[in-house]
C-alpha cells in the first residue's frame, strides 16, 4: 500500500565521524547529522558533492545503520572509474563533512513486527540496505525467521562478514547462506556459483510459507533472482527489489 | 524482447526526485499502466536516469508511464502514461 | 554561501579546443551510452528504413539495400545536452541527401522514428545539404546496439538527442511535430552553439 507520506527533503550537512574499510574496495562512513529524523531499514539517502567552482553531482546511497542507531552509517563501494564512489572510498576524512537528504524511499522498506518470514538475497554491495534490516532485526530483538542468500565475487569481497557470523551464531532464527562466484578459499562450504534454482529451492522458503522477500543488486542479478523465486512458486507481489546500477559511480 | 541492462533501474532510482518534484514518498504509490492497466508500486517500475531525463516505463509492456526533465529552476513532467496512482493516507 | 566538498574535483572536464566545443560543454574520451529505454534487437531480416508522410510514395530500403547505397566515411564533433562533448567520432553512413534523392515533397519538417517508439523533430532544410546521415558503423565497426545500432541518424551540428537511436525512418509533414524530449522540456531546435537546450532557450 502507498503510505502518503507528506515529506520535505532538504539537504543537510552531516560530518564524518569514522572511516572502516570493511573489504578492499568498500568502506562505511558513519555520519554525524544533526536533527537526523529518523529513518527505516532499506531507505537511502542523496548525497551531493559540490567543486569550488560550482559544479554539483549527486548519487544514492542505502542507509547501512538501523534505525535504532544516532548516527548514519552509508557503505560505498569504490568504483574505479566512478565519480563520487572514489571520493568518499579515498579523499573522504573524518571531520570532512558532507551532504545528504534523506531518508528517502517508502516501497523497499522493512520494519520489524512483520509477521511474514523474511527472505534477503543480495548481490555484492546490494548486501547493504539488507543489513541495516537485519540490524534493527537484532536491535529490537525481533525473531522473525529469517534467510539470507548472499553473493559475492570472492572471499574478501564479502562485506560485514564477521558480523554476519557473529550474529547468525547468537541467533538460530538468523539464517546466512553464501555463494562465492569467482574464487573461493580452501576449505571453503559455502557455494561456489551464481543464483541457479537448485540453490533458490535449497535456501529458500517454501513459497506456503508465504514470505517477504527483498533483493538487492546490480539489475541483472536482481532480474535473475526474482525470475527465479517465481519459478519456485512465489508470488511476485511477495518480492520487493532495489536495483543498483552498475555504474553507480 | 528487450535485454536486460544495467542501465535499467527501478522507481527507488527516483525517490528523491520524487520527493523533490511533490513533497510526497511516491516510491510506495500504486501507478496503474494507460497502456495495459498492469499495477505496480513506483518502486517497482523500470527507469532509465542515463538520458536528458528520466524516463519511466511500465516494466510489463514498456510504455511509458512519466518523463521528467529537470532544467535549470524547473521542472517538466509528464505523467500522462499513467492511468491512476494511488496513495494511502498513513 | 553553497557547500563545497572538501577536496573534490569531479570527473577531468577537459575544456581543451576551445573553439570546437559549445558553451557549457566538456570534452570526453569515452562514449556514455544514455538511453530512455531497453535496447531494441531488430531481426536485420525484417529491418527496413522509410521516408514517409508528404511524398507520392513512401520509399523503403530493406538492410541489404541500404549497405549497397553509396556511403561516406565522416568524421565530426558530437555533443550532447547532458554536457558532453566527443571529438573526431567517425561513423560511415549513407547521406539523407542520397536517401532524399528522387524524393519529390513540399513539406517542411520530419519527424524521424525508431524501435522503441522514440522520435525528434526537425525542419527538412537541418537534415539535407549534408547535415545528416543514417549511420551504421562507428570507429570502423558495426555500430553497436547501445550506441544505436544497426543504424541511427546522425545530425551532428545539432544536439546528440536528435541522432535518434535505432532509428527506422523519417516521416516528412507540413507542420512541425515536436517529438520525444521536444515536447517535455527540451528546445525545439537544439543547437549547441546557441545552447539550445530546454524550452525558452
Amino acid at each position: 500500500m502507498g503510505r502518503l507520506t507528506v515529506t520535505r527533503l532538504t539537504w543537510q550537512i552531516g560530518e564524518v565521524t569514522d572511516i572502516v574499510q570493511e573489504t578492499p574496495k568498500v568502506a562505511t562512513l558513519t555520519i554525524e547529522v544533526p536533527a537526523w529524523s529518523g529513518h527505516l531499514a532499506g531507505q537511502h539517502v542523496d548525497v551531493r558533492l559540490t567543486t569550488d567552482d560550482g559544479y554539483q553531482t549527486q548519487r544514492s546511497y542505502s542507509i547501512a545503520s538501523p534505525p535504532e542507531e544516532a548516527r548514519l552509517a552509508l557503505t560505498v563501494e569504490r568504483l574505479e572509474d566512478g565519480e563520487v564512489s572514489p571520493y568518499l572510498v579515498g579523499e573522504l576524512r573524518p571531520k570532512d563533512s558532507l551532504e545528504l537528504r534523506g531518508p528517502i524511499g517508502g516501497f523497499f522498506v522493512w520494519r520489524a513486527g512483520d509477521p511474514r518470514p523474511l527472505l534477503l538475497i543480495a548481490g555484492g554491495s546490494g548486501i547493504v540496505p539488507l543489513m541495516a534490516m537485519i540490524r534493527h532485526r537484532a536491535a529490537v530483538e525481533d525473531h522473525t525467521p529469517v534467510r539470507l542468500l548472499y553473493s559475492s565475487r570472492a572471499f574478501e569481497d564479502v562485506i560485514y562478514r564477521e558480523e554476519l557470523e557473529r550474529l547468525a551464531a547468537a541467533d538460530r532464527t538468523l539464517t546466512v547462506a553464501q555463494t562465492l562466484t569467482r574464487s573461493q578459499p580452501a576449505g571453503w562450504t559455502g557455494y561456489a556459483r551464481r543464483l541457479d534454482r537448485a540453490m533458490m529451492d535449497e535456501v529458500a522458503w517454501p513459497a506456503q510459507e508465504g514470505p517477504q522477500v527483498f533483493i538487492c543488486g546490480p539489475t541483472s542479478f536482481v532480474e535473475a533472482a526474482a525470475g527465479l523465486l517465481v519459478d519456485h512458486g512465489y508470488d511476485p507481489r511477495w518480492i520487493k527489489t532495489e536495483r543498483f546500477g552498475a555504474t553507480g559511480g | 524482447m528487450s535485454q536486460t541492462s544495467d542501465l535499467k533501474l527501478d522507481g527507488n532510482a527516483i525517490g528523491g526526485l520524487l520527493a523533490e518534484i511533490f513533497n510526497l514518498e511516491m516510491t510506495s504509490a500504486e501507478s496503474t499502466c494507460g497502456g495495459c492497466g498492469t499495477v505496480n508500486a513506483v518502486g517497482r517500475v523500470d527507469v532509465y536516469v542515463h538520458a536528458p531525463g528520466a524516463v519511466v516505463r511500465c516494466p510489463a509492456c514498456d510504455q511509458v508511464l512519466m518523463r521528467i526533465v529537470h532544467g535549470p529552476g524547473r521542472y517538466w513532467i509528464d505523467l500522462s502514461g499513467i492511468r491512476c496512482l494511488e496513495l494511502v493516507e498513513s | 554561501m553553497a557547500f563545497i566538498s572538501r577536496g573534490f574535483r569531479g570527473k577531468r572536464r577537459d575544456a581543451a579546443s576551445s573553439s570546437r566545443v559549445p558553451p557549457g560543454q566538456h570534452v570526453v574520451g569515452d562514449f556514455p551510452v544514455l538511453s530512455a529505454g531497453p535496447t531494441p534487437r531488430p531481426d536485420l531480416a525484417k529491418w527496413s528504413f522509410t521516408i514517409n508522410g508528404e511524398v507520392d510514395a513512401p520509399k523503403t530500403w530493406s538492410w541489404d539495400e541500404l549497405r549497397k547505397l553509396p556511403a561516406e566515411d565522416i568524421t565530426v564533433d558530437i555533443h550532447c545536452v547532458t554536457k558532453w562533448s566527443k571529438l573526431d567520432t567517425s561513423w560511415k553512413g549513407v547521406s539523407i541527401d542520397t536517401l532524399m534523392e528522387g524524393v519529390d515533397t513540399a513539406a517542411e519538417y520530419v519527424v524521424a522514428f525508431s524501435d522503441g517508439g522514440y522520435t525528434t523533430n526537425m525542419p527538412l532544410d537541418e537534415i539535407t545539404g549534408h547535415k545528416a546521415w543514417v549511420a551504421y558503423e562507428y570507429d570502423a565497426q558495426p555500430l553497436h546496439p547501445e550506441h544505436g545500432g544497426p543504424a541511427r541518424l546522425l545530425v551532428p551540428h545539432l544536439y546528440l538527442w536528435k541522432s535518434a537511436k535505432w532509428v527506422r525512418g523519417i516521416t516528412l509533414k507540413n507542420e512541425d511535430e515536436p517529438g520525444f524530449w521536444e515536447s517535455n522540456g527540451y528546445n525545439n531546435h537544439g543547437d549547441p552553439w546557441r545552447e539550445e537546450r530546454y524550452w525558452g532557450d
